[in-house]
């Protein structure tokens, strides 16, 4: 086994669009420890980590590997440095039989031939030292999400990897197993491996980690050795005032505004388990929770994009049933997490993607009245003031914020009851933002209510009149959204409260 | 039509190199097959002293309206996001089950009846595609395979000929000196290209192929439309079967099951994608002609027929070759 390899990357910036993930990060990392990254969604943990593995190019910045200063062109450039990734999505070939998977483009033999009995005795001898007891012959498909993770490590190990960067590696196992990786991890580094390991589980770093670094919106708040750390100081590391845009003023609701949206025992295990709450009219309720907690799947549950069990009532009637089509005619609205993927047709006109949800509007016994249509477009594009060349243009030629307000203005054309608005802002530039913010606040005013998700934490502590707290499919804890600060909000999602 | 403002707006828009060279492929998309059909009737215009006159564009407008048929179903099937193979099995059991009926039921009843099995064929695969979730080029293949057999079964090798004289009707008479397929498959063209770019719809079926989550999020109902497209093939299939076995009084298992290939032509010169959420009716209609025409140039000029088929594909190739070079570009 070769020693393990010191890293240290410096004055690393990355931008995605607008939004920028990363500002000016360095890091040193000793060979032979376990580095933990921690920080909020967003902080730029992930992104930290996929630079240092190459499968992410930095826009400025170097990285340092045992001294010497490397450029990677490709996540090969960075294996052949003895750099490994271990990502949430796993990259292995499902079909293929784990043997091939982990002697994937490093098979042993000579002349184009694979040597199978050297291969296999390589391979038991690895698979002894992590405890992986599955046969090395059956397709990596077939294997529970633990084991296959045990792939990939074997496959790190086959490769001499001498840094292994984890990305959440826990988030899909079930505590049993998570335990067993955190063994795997610290007899890696017991070997000399280095590890890089990123999470937002703060016990399993302070278990694991010998060094904790915290992330702030792409920045470094510090790096110290770990028991030195403790959960509360974890969190209150990564807390801090957030790069500010401003929130336009809170309109609270009327004492008596009624009821539209009512959810009892929404269950939809293991995303998310026995949730229930309320939003009023006129009133904005944000969900706050880690990647993972059940944020969207619960919005998408109440919109009937995804079965689950439960209630869900409008107005205090009960939709039975759930799809989104009987969900739109009820009065609710999706803006869905990736405008991209669910919100809009990007090769469609601007205009059919307006009224795609509300074609009965604009139409007549199935035939579309287009003076009528071309008004509608006009006027629910001028009220979210979406900038556009003209209504025919394809919505993929706006800029983002532009195609979020597009987005938006698909549920307008016919005003809603209720909106869910999941990740209203993501990936949009400040401008944009502010746009959106002051939107989504006026519609509250008319007496819409909003369910708010945003992996920005800020961004649901300034717009919303009552925070909810997610905790792995829970609801962990619900606060006022005037008085309520971010440390209590971020101690129960963490549950370090 | 509304595709042709699309692509003047982009070309405005676009800047720097990336977008010019997206601009100059999207402008290619947009209205290379007006182009070219333009370029070859003057080109046969004046090489062949046959080519216009009104026997003549009457006869190519005749011969192709089976297949026209055909491929306006295809082009909803492409904008939806699917694709058909079986339309062709479809289209040649229509014709051998008409050819079998008609002594039994009388012309216009076997005729009903063949083109009714046809689209319940459609149907069927639709539901295949849209519930049971196979691919449906493998969907398709597999119950064109079946149908095909079917026609065998039907006919037991042999030819089934049709002796009756009214049978000719559908597929011979006139009505204001154009023969009755002509008037379908205008008709046909009018309709589909208004359910198109007119009707709920025709909006649901761009939505559907271009981004099937976002119309599902969006209330329609995606499975419905995919169902809906299918039988339309099969529909097609059936009328254009009807058309062309009465024009022939044969019905013969085997003959005519490539109808299928030179409609996918036509879809995808026209400018149709391939990959769902563009295309229009007027645009297969041109890539019929367009088809036909170079079929009838060989023939006018006396070029030997096998190289048309070479050139057909190589003609294919580049269509597909500029639909998805705009796309990546873009």
């Amino acid at each position: 086994m070769k020693a393990g390899a010191a890293c240290a990357v410096r004055g690393i910036h990355k931008r995605y669009g607008a939004a920028v993930a990363l500002d000016g990060v360095s890091i040193d990392v000793a060979a032979g420890e376990i580095h933990a990254l921690v920080g909020e969604n967003g902080a730029g943990k992930s992104t930290l980590g996929k630079i240092v593995a190459g499968a992410v190019a930095p826009d400025a910045g170097e990285i340092v590997v045992d001294g010497e200063r490397v450029t990677y062109r490709s996540p090969r450039d960075a294996i052949r440095y003895g750099i490994g990734l271990i990502e949430q999505e796993f990259a292995l070939a499902p079909d293929l039989s784990v043997l091939d998977n982990v002697f994937l483009g490093v098979e042993l033999g000579g002349r184009g031939l694979v040597d199978r009995a050297r291969q296999r005795e390589r391979f038991a001898e690895l698979a002894e030292r992590i405890g992986f007891r599955e046969r090395s012959s059956v397709p990596v498909r077939t294997l529970r999400t633990a084991d296959q993770q045990k792939v990939e490590i074997l496959r790190a190990l086959v490769r001499e990897t001498r840094l292994i960067v984890m990305d959440e590696p826990t988030a899909a196992l079930t505590r049993d197993e998570a335990d067993r990786l955190l063994e795997i991890t610290r007899e890696l580094r017991d070997d000399g491996v280095t590890v890089i390991y990123v999470s937002h589980v703060l016990g399993d770093v302070l278990a694991l980690a010998d060094t904790v670094t915290v992330l702030k919106d792409g920045r470094h708040v510090k790096t110290a050795p770990a028991r030195e750390e403790t959960t509360d100081s974890l969190v209150t590391a990564m807390l801090g005032r957030s790069l500010d845009v401003a929130f336009p003023e809170r309109t609270p609701p009327p004492p008596d505004a009624p009821v539209v949206l009512s959810v009892r025992g929404l269950s939809r295990p293991p995303a998310f388990d026995d949730v229930s709450f309320e939003v009023r009219a006129g009133e904005i309720v944000g969900l706050a929770g880690l990647v993972g907690s059940g944020r969207t799947e619960i919005a998408r549950a109440i919109f009937g994009a995804d079965p689950a069990a439960g209630e869900v009532a409008i107005e205090g009637r009960e939709l039975r049933g759930r799809s989104p089509r009987g969900s739109i005619r009820s009065g609710l609205a999706l803006l869905p997490e990736s405008r991209k993927d669910q919100g809009l047709v990007m090769v469609r006109p601007l205009s059919e993607n307006v009224t795609m949800a509300h074609l009965g509007v604009v139409s007549r016994r199935g035939v579309l009245q287009r003076r009528r249509e071309q008004r509608v477009v006009r006027d629910t594009l001028r009220s979210v003031d979406a900038r556009h060349a003209s209504q025919s243009q394809p919505v993929s030629s706006l800029s983002g914020g532009n195609q979020q307000k597009a987005a938006l203005a698909k549920w307008l054309v016919r005003t809603p009851r209720l909106l869910l608005a999941d990740e209203p802002t993501r990936g949009i530039d400040v401008g944009a933002k502010r746009a959106i913010y002051d939107l989504i606040r006026n519609l509250a005013a008319d007496g819409l209510g909003v369910l708010l998700i945003s992996s920005e934490l800020g961004e649901v502590l300034g717009l919303s009149h009552r925070v909810i707290a997610l905790r792995a499919g829970r609801v962990a804890g619900e606060y006022d959204g005037e008085t309520v600060d971010e440390e209590t909000v971020m101690r129960a999602v963490f549950g370090s409260g | 039509m509304a595709d042709g403002r699309v692509a003047t707006v982009r070309g405005r828009v676009a800047a720097g190199p990336l977008a010019s060279v997206s601009g100059g492929l999207d402008f290619l998309r947009e209205y290379m097959i007006v182009v070219c059909v333009l370029a070859l009737f003057l080109v046969l215009t004046f090489t062949s002293d046959t080519f216009l006159t009104t026997t003549n564009l009457l006869n190519v407008l005749q011969q192709v309206a089976p297949v026209g048929l055909v491929a306006f179903a295809l082009t909803f099937l492409l904008i939806v996001g699917e694709f058909d193979l079986s339309s062709g099995a479809l289209f040649v059991l229509t014709g051998v089950l008409a050819a079998k009926l008609q002594p039994h039921l009388g012309t216009w009843p076997a005729l009903l009846i063949a083109a009714t099995a046809a689209l319940a064929g459609g149907v069927i695969n639709g539901l295949l595609v849209a519930y049971a979730r196979i691919n449906s080029f493998v969907c398709t293949l597999a119950t064109s395979l079946m149908v095909a057999g079917l026609s065998n079964v039907i006919t037991k090798g042999f030819l089934v000929t049709v002796n009756a004289p009214g049978f000719f009707a559908l597929g011979s008479n006139e009505l204001l000196g154009v023969k009755y397929s002509i008037w379908i498959l205008v008709v046909a063209a009018l309709l589909c290209g208004f359910v198109l770019s007119r009707t709920k719809f025709g909006r649901w079926l761009y939505a559907v192929g271009g981004n099937p989550e976002a119309a599902r999020l969006s209330g329609i109902n995606v499975r419905a439309m995919k169902v809906w497209a299918f039988a339309f093939s099969g529909l097609a299939a059936g009328i254009g079967g009807a058309i062309v076995v009465s024009r022939t009084a044969t019905g013969q298992a085997g003959n005519g099951i490539d109808i299928v290939f030179g409609a996918f032509a036509a879809v995808v010169v026209g400018g149709t994608s391939v990959m769902g959420g563009r295309g229009a009716i007027w645009r297969t209609m041109l890539g019929i002609i367009f088809l036909a025409l170079i079929t009838n140039g060989f023939n006018l000029l006396q070029v030997e027929p096998v190289y048309q088929s070479i050139i057909q594909g190589a003609i294919i190739l580049t269509a597909v070759a500029i639909d998805s070079l705009s796309r990546r570009a873009s």
